[in-house]
């Protein structure tokens, strides 16, 4: 039978494809190898940090190493990840469209990606960053000898590929959904790819001029933040964090999406509290964009802003606890499976309150200034980043493989990489909360004695989270030639993706449909039992 | 096929219009209004850049969600000002 | 994309051409939203040095030309109408109009970056560039260069804009000699004129905030 990934043989119909569904695995493919580059740093910072001296390399090579960690996991796999392999893949299909909008500006957007990638991981080889991936001036632009410019060009690129899936998602919601499916019917991974593409639009070029300016500054020497010219850099730290905020958001809200999409799958339930959790994707986006300054409480912003920041802080973390309360709600007298996407789900869960409520100590100043760029923080920032959205990544992608591929895969195996991931994590970065708490201050490549147990036990945690990351490379890429064949709808979930064929005809639908139930009406029949 | 067609005299009026707010803001900035001539240099600018949008680019002629949009991002690039010119502001205050 | 002789054909995605025209221009507004945010940036640099520096930003703005300054704006508003006009001639399917109204429009936005050449190229000879060359007479020195900064990445990124303006015209003019553009497809016409108009607006707001400070 005819489908998406044998209609057209050949690597021009691959890298030529207008067909979203192909642009999805083709951002799979560059994101998972950006993904395994940030891994690599990881690993080898971790590996220095094995031992109280600094002893594995040198300070500035530790520097680098850190910062192409960030680097290519912030801009080249967090911001993407979900949108571009899960969103494209799966949003016409949720609203009942046979593409995006626009296909050739999505195809565009991966080659911006790709090209962007290519530039950045050229600056890595090439002699490296060491700013932090957070390239504050004036270090980055007057002192720093690394390839700071040739690193922005190539993130200033590969911004363009968010913006133009941001407005593709866009419009293609506004205008393309099938008869009958209305706003309050979307299912609610459409509202958070929605509202992730708004923070896309709006912030994503304000990083963009920002990377602009600093590039001008360090090449041409047009001084914008420099102090000598009565320049602030502290500025510099407005226009950068008034985007890299939000970016956090654009990094967790479509998982976010991904989470609902599982709970109401895996309980059999609709989710409870629909309305809330679709408001809330919204909520988060637009309230995400008035609390940049609680990255800079101590960079001489004044204290009064300093207050207000931090009061919106803590709001924010309103809409995203109504989530984690409704999907509570939505399991409570649910028919819980615990097939893997369930796993990843519940994970993601538990990680992610943890993180987000580490968050609050993080608004109340008081405590911020006492953690701030230490341990504490990182910790934090990967419960939520790691936690969280790669945990919903990978719940979305076992529970979404089938359709995309058209096989299933070891249930076994999945099971068991979600436990050691789960674990690894854990053992990766609770010590980490302690560590900051107790002062060890990030982006240092040696420390005091006393904390090595707790670094020890990091570093190990790290060797297993890398184990559990491995482990799904293997059996996914088995399963697309051995994997069992995939039925329509191996999981009985609720939703226009799965009353297509899996793999997908190229067109996803050969008739429009059109839509008269709510989503999520579980409950009508039963589950077909899941295979492998 | 849709597509609203504006007679050109609605052109030829918004363009007049922006000839003499052009005239006019160069004509206040040579005269000291004192804290005024900010204003008055930016009030033309909004004024012109509306009659654009509304009349050359149609969004007058055109569905709501279009300017909701706009005033989205103009609401939005706003918070960027303020916020960031506050703290800059509320330096001095402590 | 669509084959414009039949006038009904759309992109498979769409159900009709009325939602792919519908869809365009959503697409090209979000596009502009981008570059207000992106533009914004800049502006948000040059408000904070502005009200720091008052007396350096006056007096550097003195060293602009107002009368080129002027001339520009008068250039890109007459250009926002001929493309206008050029956007009503492809809706009433005039193509020689359309096709004199781009070409008018092209030569107005080349008018404009020439004179924002000869511009420069004062700056230059006057050592405003920033930089290890930079000189400015007079105490505020210093922050004059921050100013001269902001002027060259703004009316710098405004120009670019221009001229990636003048290709995407160049490939309608291209397109309207073809016959490319009816009545009922015109759509590419419009997005561009969206295109055009917003760089203009960008300069609505550069002219009086770059070249009208202190002139009194």
């Amino acid at each position: 039978m005819s489908h998406y990934l044998n209609h057209d043989y050949g690597i021009r119909s691959w890298l030529l494809t207008k067909d979203h569904k192909r642009i999805a695995l083709l951002y799979l493919i560059s994101a998972t190898v950006m993904f395994m580059i940030g891994g690599i740093f990881a690993l080898l910072v971790r590996l220095e940090l094995l031992t109280p001296a600094g002893d594995l390399m040198q300070s500035e090579t530790y520097n680098k190493m850190f910062t192409m960690h960030g680097i290519a996991m912030v801009f080249f796999f967090l911001i993407p990840a979900v949108p571009a392999v899960l969103g494209n893949f799966l949003v016409p299909m949720m609203i009942g469209a046979r593409d995006l909008a626009f296909p050739r500006v999505n195809l565009l957007s991966w080659y911006i990606y790709t090209i962007g990638a290519l530039f950045t991981l050229w600056a890595m080889i090439s002699g490296g960053v060491d700013t932090g991936w957070t390239f504050y001036t004036p270090y980055s632009t007057a002192w720093s000898n690394t390839n700071v410019l040739v690193t922005g060009v190539g993130i200033f690129i590969t911004g363009f590929s968010s913006i133009l899936t941001g407005l593709n998602f866009i419009v293609t919601i506004h205008r393309m959904r099938a008869p009958g499916m209305t706003w309050f019917r979307l299912p609610l991974f459409i509202w958070a790819h929605y509202a992730a593409s708004i923070i896309m639009i709006l912030g994503t070029p304000v990083v963009a001029i920002t990377i602009l300016l600093l590039a001008l500054e360090r090449g041409l020497h047009l001084g914008i933040f420099d102090p000598a010219l009565g320049g602030d850099p502290v500025l510099f730290q407005h226009l950068f964090w008034f985007y890299s905020h939000p970016a956090v958001y654009i990094m967790i809200l479509p998982s976010m999406g991904v989470i609902s999409e599982l709970v109401a799958c895996f309980s059999r339930k609709r989710v409870f509290g629909y309305s809330f959790i679709a408001f809330s994707s919204l909520t988060i986006a637009l309230v995400g964009f008035l609390v940049w300054g609680h990255h800079m409480f101590v960079s001489s912003q004044s204290v009064y802003a300093g207050l207000v920041f931090s009061v919106l802080s803590f709001v924010v973390a309103v809409p995203s606890a109504v989530k984690v309360f409704n999907w509570t709600a939505t399991l409570y007298k649910g028919t819980i499976t615990f097939e893997t996407p369930m796993i990843y789900a519940f994970g993601f869960i538990g990680l992610f309150t943890i993180g987000g409520l580490t968050g609050l100590f993080l608004a109340s100043i008081g405590l911020d200034v006492h953690v701030h760029d230490t341990y504490f923080i990182v910790a934090h920032f990967h419960y939520i980043m790691v936690g969280g959205v790669i945990m919903g990544y990978l719940g979305g992608l076992h529970f979404w493989w089938p359709k995309i591929t058209g096989r299933m895969y070891s249930e076994f195996w999945g099971r068991i990489s979600a436990a050691i991931i789960f674990i690894g994590f854990n053992l990766t970065f609770f010590p980490q909360f302690i560590l900051g708490y107790l002062g060890m201050p990030r982006r240092y490549h040696a420390y005091p004695e006393e904390f090595q147990v707790l670094n020890v036990m990091s570093t190990a945690g790290a060797s297993i989270l890398g184990v559990g990351y491995l482990i799904p490379l293997v059996y996914l890429f088995w399963s697309m030639r051995y994997g069992k064949p995939a039925s329509d709808n191996p999981w009985g979930a609720r939703g226009l993706e799965w009353t297509t064929p899996s793999p997908p005809p190229v067109e996803n639908f050969p008739v429009t449909p059109v839509v008269t139930e709510e989503a999520y009406a579980y409950g009508t029949h039963g589950k077909e039992s899941p295979v492998g | 096929m849709s597509g609203h067609v504006v007679p050109p005299r609605i052109y030829f009026a918004v363009f007049a219009a922006l000839m003499i707010l052009t005239a006019l803001t160069v004509w206040a900035a040579f005269q000291d209004f004192g804290p005024l001539n900010t204003v008055i240099a930016l009030g033309i600018a909004c004024v012109k850049a509306t009659l654009v949008v509304l009349y050359f680019m149609h969004v007058r002629y055109g569905g709501r969600l279009v300017w909701v949009m706009i005033s989205g991002a103009l609401i939005w690039l706003g918070i960027l000002l303020v916020i960031t010119l506050a703290d800059y502001a509320s330096r001095g205050w402590l | 994309m669509a084959d414009a002789h039949a006038g009904a054909l759309h992109a498979h995605q769409f159900e009709d051409a009325d939602q792919q025209k519908d869809a365009s221009t959503l697409g090209m507004w979000v596009f502009l939203l981008t570059e207000i945010l992106f533009f914004g940036g800049m502006f948000l640099a040059y408000a904070v040095y502005r009200i720091a520096y008052p007396a350096a930003w006056a007096a550097a703005s003195h060293h602009l030309d107002v009368r080129l300054g002027g001339i520009n704006t008068v250039v890109l508003i007459v250009s926002s109408l001929t493309m206008a006009m050029a956007v009503h001639a492809a809706q009433l399917g005039r193509r020689q109009q359309l096709v004199v109204f781009l070409i008018l429009t092209m030569l107005l936005g080349g008018v404009f970056v020439g004179i924002k050449a000869v511009e420069y190229q004062h700056k230059f000879a006057e050592g405003h560039v920033p930089g290890p060359g930079f000189h400015f007479e007079g105490a505020d020195g210093r922050h004059a260069q921050l100013f001269f900064s902001l002027y060259f990445a703004m009316t710098g990124m405004h120009a670019l804009h221009m001229i990636i303006g003048f290709g995407l015209l160049a490939w309608l003019l291209a397109g309207s000699l073809k016959g490319r553009f009816t009545p009922s497809y015109y759509t590419p016409v419009e997005m561009i004129g969206l295109y055009w108009h917003f760089v203009d607006i960008v300069w609505i707001f550069l002219f009086p905030l770059l070249y009208l400070l202190g002139r009194h």
